[in-house]
């Protein structure tokens, strides 16, 4: 019969139509500003700096002092469409690790052109540089505004947790391992120092 | 001068001799289509010469989304080409990835972990999934229906999608794949996730043909249209769903049973008459397929690493030489070919994109027939003008 698939395509339609308002299933929208479906752990939009609280090296702000970025400038070289702008500090100071190491002078993301491939974040081998899950990133200055500096991308390692939990306590853990590491190594090194110097002072007297 | 003869002249320039000879006694009335256009998923034109609605000459203009990938993948390290993979054909971002790592792999001899081929396998099977029933979509709102069927697909490709944003954390731009591996694991939870996003899929292409496949309309609209033969398919180089419409049996996953495809069983639908009736029903088969493959793959993954431990994420140089990775992407053969002259870049960098060479039979195939044909023929041949302009 002429028309028959026709309608069979109807019955399709009227039922969806139907069933949307009796099974909760096919209400799949929300409504966006008032409502919102929490973001998956694994979801990224830009990259930010992590710093931990702890202020190491005093002076300057919390933030400045507790960046983990070492500027090694590798996520600046890997960076595809070369949206990361690095200066090297002249000066070191302490990180993480009780270490002396240079940190960033600057460091911009230009995010407009930034494409959120991650891969600034798999090649760092310091776990500085992170993905954020924030994406209501308007603005009205479209070339500063979008340019972000060292201060606007630091963010705490609070912040990291609440985001990716999972993956900032793996990180975490990691870290602990490698200060504890360094810590028996210094521990060795200062030790062997002191027999040294004694064995030194020996051979003197 | 008669008639014929100021037609005639009308129509030098054009790219080639008379295929289709203008009658009636009207003027020839060219038109420019796009690259604004609705219809042309994305931008590109198709410059028609019209005799009245009858289409005697077309000429495809394309370049308008030119982003000079291949020559910016030579200024780059490998790696930093596998992001820009993402944004050729950006309905099926995974495939892309996958055809990359392929040809990378192949140039410095890395093996891939089993665990690694799986989570390929499901993916990219995921991704054709999406990928014909979005185009199916787009097809059916070229022809006038508005919206609903496209909706339809895209409900199921949203959950798709949200299953690729869980594991890579993003909906499309994926960046997934790694030389020797995969980026991240699956989860058992993502992985029992997949499980029932695929167990209601069968579901849906049933509820896919109940609404289309035997709407008189659209029979009307697409059976006898666009009729590709399978000797000029052979010769242009065309692949994917637009060969096997037009009869021929061509798959790559048969083929060349690249990663673990020989493990799976599955059959390769083939068509019988080459015009937009048999693409769009060879498209639901494939749907059909897929989820066959889907099934298996995912109650046989096995548990283990998904990167090779030997496998290098930077900073590695291959030895000088080339080599061409292909896979059969929902749209054709997708093939990238490398050459390495033992630096961090490639030498040369160069893609094979199954879009661009499926568009090259556009004419012979709209020749003849009316300018809203035309439309639905484009349609049917399925592009993304990412990949086209590259």
């Amino acid at each position: 019969m002429l028309g028959e698939g026709i309608l069979k395509g109807l019955t399709e339609t009227a039922k969806n139509f139907f069933g949307s308002y009796f099974s909760a299933e096919r209400l799949t929208t929300v409504e966006y500003p008032e409502q919102r479906i929490a973001p998956f752990e694994a979801t990224r939009v830009f990259p930010f700096l992590v710093y931990d609280a702890e202020n190491r090296d005093g002076g300057g702000p919390e933030w400045e002092a507790g960046l983990r970025c070492v500027a090694c400038q590798i996520c600046e070289k890997e960076c595809p469409p070369k949206c990361i702008y690095i200066e090297k500090s002249k000066d070191k100071k302490l990180d993480y690790l009780g270490k002396a190491q240079y940190y960033p002078a600057r460091f911009d993301i230009d995010i407009s052109v930034c494409m959120s491939c991650q891969i600034c974040v798999e090649v760092c081998p310091f776990e500085a540089i992170k993905m954020d899950t924030k994406f209501e990133l308007s603005t009205t200055d479209r070339f500063g505004g979008l340019l972000l500096d060292r201060e606007q991308l630091a963010k705490s390692n609070e912040y990291y947790h609440q985001i990716h939990s999972a993956e900032a306590t793996a990180v975490d853990a990691k870290l602990a391992i490698e200060k504890t590491k360094f810590d028996a190594k210094a521990k060795v090194a200062a030790a062997t120092a002191i027999a040294k110097a004694a064995a030194v002072a020996g051979e003197g007297a | 001068m008669i008639l014929a003869e100021t037609k005639a002249k009308e129509l030098e320039g054009w790219n080639r001799q008379a295929v289709i000879e203008p009658k009636g006694d009207g003027e020839l009335l060219e038109v420019a289509m796009g690259p604004h256009h609705p219809s042309t998923h994305g931008v590109f034109r198709m410059d028609v010469a019209l005799d009245g609605e009858r289409v005697i000459r077309l000429k495809p203009v394309f370049g308008y989304l030119h982003r000079n990938h291949e020559k910016i993948a030579e200024g780059i390290s490998y790696l930093g080409s596998m992001p820009y993979t993402d944004r050729l054909d950006y309905i099926c971002p995974i495939t892309n990835n996958w055809a990359y790592a392929l040809a990378v792999e192949k140039l410095t001899g890395q093996e891939v972990p089993e665990r690694a081929e799986y989570l390929r396998v499901i993916l990219g099977e995921l991704t054709r999934y999406q990928n014909h029933a979005s185009s199916i979509g787009f097809l059916i709102q070229e022809m006038g229906a508005s919206g609903t069927p496209l909706m339809y697909a895209f409900r199921e490709r949203e959950k798709i999608l949200d299953l690729f944003e869980e594991l890579t954390g993003a909906r499309m731009m994926v960046n997934y794949m790694r030389f020797g591996g995969c980026r991240v694991d699956a989860s058992p939870g993502w992985l029992d996730r997949t499980r029932k996003v695929v167990a209601g899929l069968a579901a849906f292409v049933d509820e896919f043909e109940r609404l289309l496949a035997g709407n008189e309309i659209l029979m009307a609209r697409t059976q006898g249209v666009g009729v590709l033969r399978p000797d000029l398919a052979v010769n242009a180089g065309v692949t994917g769903p637009m060969l096997r419409a037009s009869g021929v049996n061509y798959d790559i996953r048969k083929v060349d049973g690249y990663g673990i495809y020989n493990r799976f069983k599955f059959r390769v639908p083939l068509g019988d008459h080459g015009d937009v009736y048999d693409r769009f029903m060879i498209r639901l088969l494939e749907m059909r397929e897929s989820i066959g493959i889907l099934e298996q793959a995912l109650k046989e993954i096995p548990v283990g690493p998904v990167m090779s431990p030997t496998a290098k994420l930077r900073g590695f140089r291959p030895k000088p030489g080339e080599a061409y990775g292909r896979i059969e992407a929902p749209k054709g053969e997708l093939g990238f070919y490398l050459i390495s002259d033992g630096g961090p870049n490639p030498y040369r960098y160069r893609v094979r994109p199954p879009s661009l060479i499926n568009l090259t039979v556009l004419e012979d195939m709209c020749l003849g027939h009316d300018i809203a044909d035309v439309v639905l023929i484009f349609g049917s041949v399925d592009i993304v003008l990412g990949e086209v302009d590259r």
